[in-house]
């Protein structure tokens, strides 16, 4: 699903990442963890195709993204991949259910059905009818998740999600989402500088000054 | 894909009403003033045409009498004899009803079919009626409606005649002008025989042929009203684009995290131009339909006063009521669109060089801010370099706005570097924190208030300097009528013999001292109208007349008979001096003068020039006599207007005192600057409008800012307070500043503009007073924008501040 060769970034003179290797099969979850400015949300941004990479190679679903132009990007994001992130990223101006549709929409894939059902599992049901600056920020990252999911992404990319919640929030949230990425088939790469978050989706590679080491 | 994009972003605009209404007044005013200056325009142009092409003028050459006069009878028949084919025509003015009409009398039969005038006859019903009595006239539908009551032959509706203008048989022409044996012009037809005679040959050299011109005469005597009118609209509309150009630059800001997230979600860069493209020209397209409404309203509201003045000024026929074509709908709907994009512009560049990662740091944001205000002094420094160099290089009507633009658009952007400047060394002198805060802040608060600040200050600038024109004009003006109308009457007979018999009446009267003949020819030198008067030796002239520039002993070589005294306007566009010899064309020959002095003629188009009155009686014997003023006791003045127009059963407009006549002019000055200061006003008030939308789209921004300082304990009632006082500190500076400006746009109005458009230079006066009202008004307008937001902050719940301060979204 995702395969990440040889990657190197660099900013000015200093390296955030060097000779990232890494693979990760459709279904599958990875914790992803590191200190602060390790590099891991460069990382994230690599293979979201936000930025680029100044050497190696990035696969998602058997697409070289360095080889894709603007659009080309645009497409791998709306159907290939989905981005959970810390700061939620809801559109405030429309509501909470057509938060949910958008990237679905976007990616051809809308289907009201699982719409409710992935809302009803994340405990949003009722504010559907609500707009993002309604609900709490508990409420809004669990409206992300439900976006990313009913996408139906092959690939999701989830940086530090719960970053914003208190601890039993977190735990719920992601407890849910891997319910759901197993059920989905979705690979998971989640970003967390938490290790018991990490602990709770099992595997795990570590980032050390934009170095990857294996470390369960 | 691109409908949900869309319908995404159009959500930002439900979520900010105040945002969005202020985005349709920005184009609504910007379309409103333009189109309807657009429409005054039109309105007036497409009269002067109607003019023009009755008679084929725009068509066919034309044969008049040199030196003014009317074609005798004799010569015309002389030319029809020698084969010319030429169609005579009789213009005089009448009066219907106490309103004076223009009546033009055709040959139907001899007359070009090309011409409106020879379709308008042969397509009526039928060439007796109009040819035979009854008689038939034809004229305006609002000319019609205006004199459905009066005593006329009957009236018939024709959309293509000028306003105010009745077509009719020259018999019936004849006979109401009373000019049997005189015609006013030969239209001549585009075909003729070959071999003809020449026509000096045939008429002694007595008549003179003029091929048609490109342009209306109306339409180049009128050019410089229309482009003055053209240059408020235009700046009206660069005021309305501000607010665009603010808003969008605003909501543009404020959605910018929204647009990282659509391009995060999969939005390609193209798609979401195209969405934001499309939102604008929804909005525009909206905002220009309620801009097309308004300028309609307003130019329907303003014709009138448009219409007194270019009658009054030009005498030319305008309609009161407009009468627009799709084209100028469809054109101001056009007009939204250019001005959205144009205004959109930054803001799309923006958005296209959009980075997806970028943070929006304070620093960063702190930085751009400082980078544009230096663009801004480099673009304010080069419109003003260009506009001084442009003006030098083509120092014409157009040179002079041009330098007038350069200098306005220069100063507005150097505004916000010189407030900028102010503010942040009021806030350095402050030892108080709190005070230095309080200064500090206002200066962050330029950025979002730059352009309606801006706006304020071409609007505040606009009307010192027009305000100072037109008072100053006024003061000079008023001056000037006192010299001028230094008679107590002025009396008029309908003929010589009338006029013989008024003259003996107050001449065996012991309070008249003398009667004094206004006698004139009318000329054309050099294609351009020439008044040219003749004038009794009289201390009236001498003592009264004001005079600007003169050789010495001026009326003594004057009423030599060997020279001649010069309008301001007249010898300006002929570029002619004291000292200089004037030659002008006499039915005898070529008259040469030497120009003994200048005077102030001011609101008179026509060039004009004083001459000996036996030197010109010399030469036009048969000039019309019926002309007088009477110097009397002022307080006897109006006993004898009343025992004279008793004596004689004279009409109301015969006998005309002094008083009269100057209230006649004053009413004409103040209806000739009724639309200038109209316009004035409007875009004072759009500028208030721009503040007040901008203050309102802002306030939501100012909650988070403002929330730390609630925190640490200042209330609510203190903050709001301090907002208004903000604005009223920004308002303040921005009038203090518009002073100087406004003064120098009022040198430039006076001394190029006007001396180009209307051949007169007006002395420059200060008004403080005006200055001191047009601040108060500033402030007023600055208070009452900053109330609503100052007002809603003071009333905002402490939970909601809560939330702001805690909430680090």
């Amino acid at each position: 699903m995702l395969e990440l060769r040889g990657i190197r970034k660099s900013y000015g003179e200093v390296s955030v990442l060097d000779d990232i290797n890494l693979d990760l099969a459709a279904g599958a979850a990875l914790a992803l963890t590191g200190e602060s400015g390790s590099g891991k949300s460069t990382l994230l941004h690599l293979i979201a195709a936000l930025d680029s990479a100044d050497a190696g190679e990035i696969r998602i679903s058997g697409r070289d993204v360095h080889t894709l132009d603007e659009p080309g990007r645009a497409d791998l994001r709306r159907t290939q991949l989905s981005l959970v992130f810390q700061q939620f990223n809801l559109i405030p101006t429309i509501r909470v259910a057509e938060n949910i549709a958008f990237q679905a929409r976007l990616a051809g894939r809308h289907d009201a059905a699982w719409d409710a059902e992935i809302a009803r599992r994340l405990g949003i049901g009722d504010l559907l009818a609500r707009y993002p600056e309604e609900i709490s920020g508990g409420q809004a990252q669990r409206v992300a998740i439900a976006r990313a999911l009913a996408a139906r992404p092959p690939l999701l990319l989830a940086d530090e999600p719960t970053g914003n919640l208190d601890e039993a929030t977190g735990d719920a949230v992601l407890a849910l989402m891997l319910e759901l990425v197993r059920e989905t088939q979705t690979a998971l790469l989640f970003v967390t500088h938490s290790p018991r978050l990490a602990a709770m989706i099992g595997p795990r590679r570590h980032l050390t000054a934009g170095r990857l080491d294996r470390t369960a | 894909m691109l409908w949900l994009v869309l319908r995404t972003l159009i959500g930002h605009w439900r979520r900010r009403p105040f945002q969005a209404i202020s985005l349709l007044i920005g184009l609504a005013v910007a379309t409103a003033l333009f189109a309807g200056v657009q429409a005054l325009n039109a309105e007036a142009r497409a009269s002067y045409d109607r003019a023009e092409s009755l008679l084929g003028a725009d068509l066919f050459d034309e044969i008049t009498a040199r030196g003014g006069r009317p074609i005798a009878l004799d010569d015309y028949i002389a030319l029809r004899r020698a084969g010319w084919r030429v169609s005579p025509v009789i213009e005089g003015t009448i009066l219907v009803d106490g309103r004076a009409v223009t009546l033009i009398g055709i040959d139907p039969l001899t007359l070009p079919p090309a011409a409106v005038g020879a379709g308008l006859v042969q397509g009526a019903d039928g060439l007796t009626s109009f040819l035979a009595p009854p008689w038939q006239l034809f004229a305006s539908p609002a000319t019609v409606a205006a004199l459905a009551e009066a005593n006329l032959p009957p009236l018939t509706v024709a959309e293509a005649m000028p306003a105010n203008t009745l077509l009719a048989d020259i018999a019936y022409a004849a006979d109401r002008l009373a000019r049997a044996d005189e015609i006013t012009r030969l239209v001549v037809a585009p075909t003729q025989k070959p071999d003809l005679p020449a026509i000096d040959a045939v008429t002694d050299g007595r008549l003179v042929l003029t091929p048609p011109t490109g342009q209306s005469d109306l339409g180049s005597l009128t050019d410089s009203f229309h482009l003055n009118l053209t240059a408020f609209g235009l700046l009206s509309f660069v005021v309305g684009l501000f607010i665009v150009n603010a808003t969008v630059g605003l909501a543009f800001e404020q959605r910018r995290p929204l647009l990282r997230t659509l391009r995060a979600l999969g939005v390609s860069e193209r798609r979401l131009s195209a969405a934001l493209l499309i939102e604008l020209l929804l909005l525009a397209t909206l905002g220009g339909v309620i801009g097309i409404v308004l300028g309609y309203v307003m130019a329907a509201a303003l014709l009138p006063d448009v219409a007194a003045s270019l009658g009054g000024l030009y005498g030319a026929p305008v309609p009161g009521t407009l009468s627009l074509s799709p084209l100028w709908w469809l054109g101001g709907l056009a007009i939204s669109l250019a001005g959205a994009l144009l205004a959109a512009a930054s803001s799309f560049w923006k958005a296209r060089q959009l980075s997806i990662l970028a943070p929006v740091g304070a620093t960063a944001w702190l930085g751009a801010e400082a980078r544009r205000l230096a663009l801004q002094r480099w673009l304010g420094a080069a419109a003003l370099v260009v506009g001084l160099v442009l003006w030098r290089t083509n120092p014409g009507l157009v040179g002079g706005f041009v330098l007038l633009a350069g200098v306005l658009i220069g100063a507005a952007l150097l505004l916000p570097s010189l407030l900028s400047f102010v503010l942040a060394r009021l806030a350095s002198r402050q030892s108080d924190p709190v005070r230095a805060w309080f200064w500090a802040d206002t200066r962050a608060q330029l950025g979002g208030l730059s352009l309606a600040l801006m706006a304020l200050f071409l609007a505040l600038s606009v009307n010192i300097g027009v305000g100072t024109m037109v008072d100053g004009f006024r003061k000079t003006f008023l001056g000037w009528l006192d010299q001028r109308l230094a008679a107590e009457l002025y009396v008029g007979g309908t003929d010589e013999a009338e006029a013989e018999e008024i003259t003996a009446w107050l001449t065996a009267r012991e309070d008249v001292s003398a009667v004094l003949p206004i006698w004139n020819i009318d000329l054309r030198h050099e294609g351009f109208p020439l008044e040219v008067f003749g004038i009794a030796d009289h201390p009236t002239y001498r003592e009264n007349w004001p005079v600007l520039g003169a050789l010495s002993t001026p009326w003594d070589r004057l009423f030599s008979g060997e020279a001649t005294l010069l309008s301001e306007q007249f010898a300006r566009r002929f570029d002619l001096v004291p000292g200089e010899i004037i030659t002008i064309q006499a039915p005898d020959g070529d008259w040469a003068l030497e120009i003994a002095g200048i005077y102030a003629d001011y609101g008179n188009t026509e060039g004009q020039m004083l001459v000996a009155l036996p030197a010109l009686l010399d030469r036009w014997p048969e000039v019309e006599k019926t002309r007088f003023a009477v110097r009397t006791i002022p307080d006897r003045a109006e006993v004898i207007a009343a025992e004279l127009t008793d004596a004689l059963s004279l009409g109301d407009r015969q006998v005309v005192d002094q008083t009269a006549l100057k209230a006649l002019s004053r009413r004409i000055f103040e209806t000739t600057f009724a639309v200038t200061v109209a316009l004035n006003a409007l875009t004072l008030a759009v500028a208030g409008l721009a503040l007040f939308t901008s203050l309102l789209a802002l306030s939501a921004e100012r909650l988070p800012q403002l929330a730390p300082a609630w925190a640490m304990g200042l209330p609510r009632r203190l903050l709001g307070r301090w907002e208004l006082q903000r604005t009223l500190a920004l308002a303040l500076f921005t009038a203090l500043a518009a002073i100087p400006l406004g003064q120098l746009t009022a040198w430039i109005l006076t001394a190029v503009i006007n001396v180009e458009a209307f051949g007169w230079r007006l002395p420059l006066y200060a008004f403080p007073l005006d200055w001191a009202r047009l601040s108060l008004l500033a402030l007023v307008a600055a208070a009452l924008a900053s109330a609503l937001p100052a007002w809603r902050l003071m009333r905002l719940p402490p939970a909601r501040l809560l939330r702001l301060f805690s909430d680090d979204r």
